[in-house]
Formats: structure tokens, C-alpha cells, sequence
């Protein structure tokens, strides 16, 4: 029973997130959420495809390069969209505002306030990667009608960066830690097979890169928008829902430490 | 100018010759100005341009003229949005004049605003503090702004960090200060140049009394030491202890001048009955009060009564004799307080 | 003790206009807080433009090779390299002046407290962007450095990129703090950045020739500064510069550092001095 009623409760949280957005323009975060993305899918997939040429098929197996390039920028945009949500937000209320402080004196329990900001991340970030895989379908850059399961595919990136954004959110203490987080956002976006398959770097940099949830992100995505679909995938499924679930329950017990005192 | 604040004032002057003008030659010869005042501003107006095209032009300071002497304590009193806050910043060169002038140490603020400001401390209401950086280095770091020479600038920080009672705190962070030690170091700052006047807007604000009670030995410290202050205020306590002379302040315009004793004299009588009742219930004794004739002026709040009188007890007894039985009866000296509300009126400005 | 007034000191006995005196004061400011804080601005200054120049310049450049026909037979990442210097040097440009500029303006921020002592607008203003050259011109040194490292440039013309890069950031940054000095605040800086910062550095010729692109937007990209920028430092990099070409993009792009210091000189007296 407690954990139908965590849910229950978590969605208040839930609700607070949608008031926010609809007390504002809800078109203004999501057009600024493709903005990014779809630059980057013009600069680098269809402008240095260009640049590439022939080379830019063999890579995207006889398709555009900009069609390898799509289903990355499709992952990033994922958990961009999620992380920020939970790092920036969650942290903000929590370690600044203390708005939370505020939140534990009712029936809420730290669980529910943890599930209630993963979920809300989770269904932002998962929206920003919808619209995305809208935006590259119309592009014609979806060759496959596994694309139809890059939908749950979004949304469970999305929820696993959420929940360990939400993690970092309650690690973090001082705001000038974000750059810490941009050490390990940036490179991870620029070197997890975004731009070219993983048979660029030397083996051991492979490795290194393999295990980095946004390549197992782009994997998923990339199979599923180009058709090819295999154990890769399956694995990518399965690291993605270990690493999510494993952060939000580390995240929740640390909201617990840090509200509950 | 009546003759006590005249003679005062020649006082003051003749202080200001003998203490330390006398001593600096080279400066009395610079500097005659200050003998005469130190500041003088005649019809000053601050207009500031409206905010947008639907918003009118507003008029913060309504052609105001004041006299500052060396060495004296002067105050601007006044609630919020009176035009204290514009009057200072134009004194201290950074906010032009719309209309008027202001000299200052001999020089006009229109036009030798950087000459001027190298000889003024400023203590701004937010401290702008580098919370960065430590508190010594918050004062090193403003000596650059005056070409202090390292070792000049160092000194005077050990200095003023003992004035300021930080030395313990000199190499802690400015962000890990109490709001009482940011202020004392912000003052502390201000005087790294040796200014000739201290300006100060609003010194005690959002401060706990203690903290505001080491404020003021340390300003009383300073004015001891001559320097002369000019302090913008809305707590009469504090008018009252520190200033020598001040102005009350009301949307825009100058309302009274005067020593705080002179200001309650004039506008306030010697004590004040203040009769408490259920609220509502205030009605039938003032009307009683009033036909009685028992005090100068009469004040009638929702469940209070004040009465302005110049013997409390004695009012308290004319009124027992008229059968009004106040729930609490309080007899006290008039205050800078009354003479304000008295002036400004008792409504909200905001 | 004396605390009080010493109308002989010579920090009082300041002429009537100081010009560059008040300048380099608000510099050794800006230099005396830079020594304690340093620290948390080699990431973003120099991290970041370094992961993508090793991620796009070598890892892209492995797969495009010798043979991109527009690339005319040089590597990708000598192409890439001297870009990625010029947008670098704009996105530090626009760092060092957007959020400083607007926490400085801010009640409570350091202008409020320069603005109390002998200083003008001006010369806060001035020495503000000296410092931010300064800061723009280290990080293309470390920049440079690592280009030649990583066998990216062979001219020694290469030099010249310090200069042409600082160039480009300080023509971003003056413009940016007569901006920013207004009417900035964090989000509207990250709207800058997200609207305005990112389209141009996507699409002046970093990444690719801006030949490429459609007529339309390609003659929208040599309008951008930042086009100027990088075709100033790839024609120094790669020793194809001519005097005449060079002298263009070196004129367009003081031109707009020169605007952008004319805006911010009247943006500084009229927030400072209300």
C-alpha cells in the first residue's frame, strides 16, 4: 500500500511541475528545446556530411550521414532536456530556495518528493525527444518502423538521466560545482559515438566509451531509427533501466538524509 | 538660524581651524571653501525619467537646500520613498543633479565629481561586498581604486581592521560575516581613502540591536576623531543619539530643520498620554477628551488615544475624573517619533 | 589612531580627468580578484574548446580524411582548428563580458562600489574590457599551443592568430557589455547564448566551408562577425593569408569593437549614474 500511495503523492509534485508550465508559455521550453538539436543535426550532420560525402554513407550504412547523426542528437536532446530538468531545478529548490523544507512538514514523504521530481523530469525530457523524433521523421531521416519504439525508447533515457541528474542534485552543495557537471556533460556528448562509430578511437578508448550511458542511449536510438536492431539494443535497454532505477533509489535515500532530519 | 545653532556652528568652525586645518597648511591654502561650509546644495530637484511610456516623470527631491559644517553629524530622517536615498547619491557624485547645486568641499558635483569623490567614504545600503574574496583582501582590493601603494593600502587595512573589530575575521570569507560585521567592514572600506565626509544611507538597517549598538559607538567614535557624517535614517533612536542637526524628509521636500531637541520642542509637546481601549471603544472617551479640553492635540487610533500634554500624570487624572477607564494608560516623554508622525503623518508611504 | 581625514594623502590629490590612470585602476582590480579566482574559469575557457577540437578536429577529421573536395586537399582538423580558435575566442569574449557585466551592475555589485570612488563610468568600463582582452588573449595563447601541439598548423604566421582571435572575442565582448550593463540578467544571458551565440557558431565555417550552405544563408553568414573571425584566423593558420583580406576582417571586426565601446561608454553613465 505504501508504494500506491507514494505514487499517489509523488504526483502532487507532479501537478506543481504542469502549473509551472502552464502558467507560462508551454511552447517557449519546448521550441528551445529543439532549437539545439535541430542546429546541431544542420551544422554537423547535413553541413559536414556534405563535407564528408561518400564516406558519410558507408558510415550511416548506405544511408545520409545525417541520419547517423539524427538518432545521437535525438538521445542528447533526451537527456539534456531530463538532467538540466533535475540538476539545475531540483537543486535550486532543494539546496537553494529550500523549497522542499517546506514540503516535508505535509504528509508528502522525501520517496514521494524524489518519484514526483524523476517523473516530471522524465516527462520532459521524454516530450523534448518525442517532437525531436517528430522533427527527424519529417526530415526523412528515420529509416525504419522500429522508429515506432524509439517513443518508450525517449522516454526511458529520459528517465534514467532524470533520475541521475536528480542524484547529482543531491549530491552537488555549491553552485559553482556546475562545472564539474559540464566536465562530464560535454565530453560525454561530444565522445559517445555521436559523430562517428566507436571504430574511430583505438581499442582502449572504445572501451572506456562503451560503458558511458549516453553511448548506450545513442545505440538504442540508432537502432531503432536506422532498423538495426539487436543484443546491442537489449543491452542498452537494460543498462538504462539498472543505471535509472539504481540513481532514483540512491537519490531518494539521499533526499531522505538531507529533508528528513 | 537661531543663536544656539549659530554659535555652535562658529564653534565647530573655530575647532575645525585650530584642530587640523592649522596643522595642514597646504590644504587651508587649497581649501579655503570648507571654512565657510563643507556642503551646500540650494534647490536641489531630482527628477528621474520615467520608467516606461505609460509611467509619468518622478519628482524624488523637490528643490531642497541644506548646509553641512565640518565636523558636525547631520542626518536626513524620513520614511521610505521621502528622497533621502536620491539626496544622498547626489551628494556623493554619482546620480547628476536635474535641477540646482551642490558644492562640496569647495567644488560643484556637477562638474568636479571625480575630484570630489576621492575625498568622500560612501557606505552604500547593500554592503556590495566581494563574498569571494576575504575580508582583508575586500579592503587591499579597494585601495586600487584609489592608487594606494601596496604597502599604504596594507597599513590602513590593519588599521581599519582593528577600528572595525575584524582583525580575528581578516582572512575568513566576506560571505561567512554576520550582516553587523559586513556593515562594520563596509564602513571600514569607506574610510580606506581618509575621507573628508562619510556618507552613510541607512547605517543600522536589518541589523539586531546589539549589532546596531557597536554601530553607533563606532560612528560616535569616528565623529569624535572629526569626521563629519552625513547619515540618512527612518529610526528616530537613532537620530536622536547620533546626529547633531538634521532634516526630516517628505516626499521630496525638507519639512523641519533643527537639533533633534530642537525639533521635539517645536513640534511636539513635553509628554504624550497614550490611552489604550478595546478597539471601537475609542469613540466616546476622545469625544470626552476633547470637550474637557485636558491636551493640545488629540490623536484618535483604532483602540488608542494620544494625547499630547505637557504634564502626562496630570491628563491621566482629568480624564479618570471624567469616568474614561482605559484598559492601560502609558505616560512618557515625546520623542523624535512624534514630532515624525506628527509631520509625516501616520499612513503607509509605499 | 587616526582614522580620519589626511587631505595630504596622495590618493586624494587626483587631477581633474585621469583618463587611462582611472582605467588601469579598474583593471589591477579586476587582475588583484582574478588571482584568487582563476581556478574556476580554466574549464569553460579552456577545457571546452579543447574536448572539441580533439572530438570533432581528430575524431571527425579521421573520418572525413584528405579527399573532402572542399577542403582542397588540406586535413579537417587544420581546417577545424583555427575555426575553433575564432568561435572559441567569441564564446570567451561573451562569457568574460554577459556575466560579469550583469552581476557587477547589479545592487550590490562591484560597479556600485568603483562607481562611490574617484573612478568615471569610463573607466570602469575601459578597464573591464582590458581585463577581458587580457582573459581572451591568454585563452587563445593556451589555444594555440595546443594547435601546434597536435600538429594542426605549420605557419608560423600562426602568431598572428593571438592577436586576430583576441580581436574577434573583444568585438563580440564590447557590445556584449554595453548589453549586458543595461539590461542582462542570468536568463536573459542564457537566452543569448542559446539564440544567438549557438547559430553562430554553428554555422560561420567552423565546422564547414561556408560555401556550402544554400545562397540565402550564406550570405547571411559572411554578414556575422564571427565568419571574419575565423577566416582571419584559417588564413593565418594555414599561411594563406593576403594583407588585403586580412585587413578587411581585421577592419570589420575593430569597426564593431568600436560600436560596441561607443554603446557601452553611454549604457555605463546611464546605469551608473541614475
Amino acid at each position: 500500500m505504501s508504494e500506491q500511495l507514494a505514487l499517489r503523492s509523488a504526483r502532487v509534485v507532479v501537478t506543481r511541475h504542469w502549473w509551472v508550465i502552464r502558467g507560462a508559455n508551454p511552447w517557449t521550453p519546448l521550441v528551445e528545446g529543439l532549437f539545439e538539436p535541430f542546429l546541431y543535426l544542420m551544422s554537423i550532420g547535413v553541413g559536414i556530411g556534405t563535407l564528408i560525402g561518400h564516406e558519410g554513407r558507408v558510415i550511416a550504412g548506405g544511408y545520409s550521414y545525417a541520419s547517423f547523426v539524427a538518432p545521437a542528437l535525438l538521445a542528447t536532446s533526451a537527456m539534456n532536456t531530463a538532467a538540466n530538468q533535475t540538476i539545475w531545478g531540483t537543486w535550486y529548490r532543494l539546496q537553494f530556495e529550500k523549497f522542499y523544507d517546506s514540503l516535508v512538514t505535509t504528509p508528502l514523504t522525501t520517496t514521494d518528493i524524489g518519484v514526483g521530481e524523476a517523473w516530471a523530469a522524465t516527462a520532459r525530457g521524454g516530450l523534448a525527444g518525442i517532437c525531436f523524433l517528430g522533427v527527424i521523421a519529417a526530415l526523412g531521416m528515420v529509416h525504419s518502423l522500429w522508429a515506432v519504439a524509439a517513443i518508450p525508447a525517449v522516454v526511458l533515457i529520459a528517465f534514467s538521466f532524470a533520475s541521475a541528474g536528480l542524484a547529482v542534485a543531491t549530491i552537488m552543495r555549491e553552485l559553482h560545482h556546475n562545472q564539474y557537471v559540464q566536465l562530464v556533460m560535454l565530453p560525454m556528448f561530444l565522445f559517445s559515438a555521436t559523430f562517428y562509430p566507436l571504430s574511430v578511437y583505438p581499442t582502449v578508448v572504445r572501451d572506456v566509451v562503451a560503458v558511458l550511458p549516453l553511448y548506450q542511449s545513442t545505440v538504442l536510438a540508432r537502432g531503432l531509427t536506422l532498423g538495426r536492431v539487436g543484443s546491442d539494443q537489449v543491452i542498452a535497454v537494460a543498462y538504462l533501466a539498472v543505471m535509472g532505477s539504481g540513481a532514483l533509489w540512491f537519490a531518494c535515500r539521499r533526499l531522505g538524509g538531507l529533508l528528513a532530519l | 538660524m537661531d543663536d544656539g545653532l549659530f554659535c555652535s556652528c562658529v564653534i565647530l568652525r573655530l575647532y575645525c581651524l585650530i584642530s587640523r586645518d592649522i596643522c595642514n597648511r597646504a590644504v587651508l591654502v587649497a581649501n579655503l571653501a570648507p571654512v565657510t561650509a563643507l556642503v551646500e546644495a540650494r534647490g536641489l530637484v531630482k527628477v528621474y525619467a520615467p520608467k516606461d511610456r505609460k509611467s509619468e516623470p518622478f519628482t524624488a527631491v523637490d528643490g531642497i537646500d541644506f548646509t553641512l559644517h565640518r565636523g558636525e553629524v547631520f542626518g536626513f530622517l524620513g520614511p521610505n520613498g521621502a528622497g533621502k536615498s536620491s539626496t544622498m547619491r547626489m551628494l556623493s557624485c554619482v546620480s547628476p543633479v536635474t535641477g540646482g547645486t551642490i558644492s562640496i568641499l569647495g567644488m560643484d558635483a556637477a562638474t568636479d565629481g571625480r575630484a570630489i569623490r576621492s575625498r568622500l567614504g560612501v557606505v552604500a545600503q547593500d554592503d556590495a561586498l566581494d563574498n569571494e574574496l576575504t575580508v582583508r583582501e575586500n579592503l587591499l582590493i579597494y585601495g586600487l581604486y584609489f592608487g594606494l601603494s601596496k604597502a599604504v593600502a596594507s597599513e590602513r587595512a590593519s588599521e581599519l581592521l582593528q577600528f572595525a573589530q575584524l582583525e580575528e575575521r581578516a582572512a575568513d570569507r566576506v560571505s561567512a560575516l554576520s550582516g553587523g560585521m559586513r556593515r562594520r567592514l563596509s564602513i571600514a572600506r569607506s574610510l580606506l581613502n581618509r575621507p573628508d565626509v562619510l556618507l552613510l544611507d541607512e547605517p543600522t538597517t536589518g541589523l539586531d540591536p546589539q549589532a546596531r549598538h557597536i554601530l553607533w559607538d563606532k560612528l560616535y567614535q569616528l565623529k569624535q576623531q572629526g569626521v563629519t557624517l552625513v547619515l540618512t535614517t527612518h529610526y528616530m533612536d537613532e537620530a536622536e543619539q547620533l546626529c547633531d542637526r538634521l532634516v526630516v524628509m517628505h516626499k521630496g521636500k525638507i519639512v523641519a530643520e533643527g537639533s533633534p531637541r530642537q525639533l521635539i520642542e517645536a513640534y511636539a509637546s513635553r509628554e504624550v498620554l497614550e490611552l489604550r481601549f478595546a478597539v471601537t471603544a475609542e469613540a466616546a472617551p476622545a469625544d470626552k477628551i476633547r470637550e474637557a479640553d485636558l491636551c493640545h492635540r488629540l490623536e484618535v487610533l483604532p483602540g488608542r488615544l494620544v494625547c499630547s500634554t505637557d504634564d502626562g500624570e496630570r491628563t491621566l487624572a482629568g480624564a479618570h475624573r471624567l469616568g474614561i477607564r482605559p484598559d492601560s494608560a502609558i505616560v512618557r516623554r515625546s520623542s523624535l517619533e512624534d514630532v515624525f508622525l506628527s509631520l509625516t503623518g501616520r499612513s503607509l508611504v509605499d | 589612531m587616526t582614522l580620519a581625514i589626511d587631505n595630504g594623502d596622495p590618493a586624494n590629490a587626483l587631477p581633474r580627468r585621469i583618463g587611462w590612470v582611472g582605467a588601469r585602476r579598474a583593471l589591477s582590480y579586476h587582475l588583484f580578484r582574478y588571482r584568487r579566482t582563476w581556478r574556476g574559469t580554466v574549464v569553460i575557457s579552456i577545457v571546452n574548446p579543447l574536448l572539441f577540437l580533439l572530438a570533432i578536429g581528430l575524431g571527425l577529421g579521421r573520418v572525413v580524411g584528405n579527399h573532402a573536395p572542399t577542403l582542397h586537399g588540406t586535413s579537417y582538423l587544420a581546417f577545424f582548428a583555427p575555426g575553433m580558435l575564432a568561435a572559441a575566442a567569441m564564446q570567451n569574449g561573451i562569457i568574460e563580458s554577459a556575466f560579469p557585466v550583469s552581476r557587477a551592475t547589479a545592487p550590490g555589485g562591484s560597479y556600485a562600489v568603483a562607481k562611490t570612488t574617484p573612478l568615471d563610468p569610463t573607466d570602469i568600463m575601459i578597464g573591464h574590457l582590458l581585463f577581458m582582452a587580457l582573459r581572451i588573449a591568454m585563452s587563445a595563447t593556451a589555444f594555440v599551443a595546443i594547435m601546434v601541439a597536435l600538429g594542426a598548423t605549420r605557419s608560423l604566421s600562426v602568431l598572428l592568430t593571438i592577436p586576430a582571435a583576441t580581436l574577434t572575442g573583444l568585438a563580440f565582448a564590447a557590445p556584449t557589455a554595453a548589453w549586458a550593463a543595461r539590461a542582462a540578467n542570468p536568463e536573459a544571458v542564457g537566452k543569448l547564448f542559446k539564440w544567438v551565440v549557438m547559430p553562430l557558431y554553428l554555422f560561420s565555417g567552423t565546422f564547414f566551408p561556408v560555401r556550402q550552405l544554400p545562397p540565402v544563408l550564406r550570405d547571411l553568414a559572411y554578414a556575422t562577425p564571427l565568419w571574419h573571425g575565423v577566416q582571419l584566423c584559417r588564413s593565418l593558420s594555414m599561411g594563406t593569408a593576403t594583407l588585403g583580406a586580412a585587413l578587411g576582417h581585421a577592419a570589420y571586426l575593430a569597426g564593431l569593437f568600436v560600436v560596441g565601446i561607443v554603446l557601452a561608454r553611454h549604457a555605463y553613465r546611464r546605469r551608473l549614474y541614475v
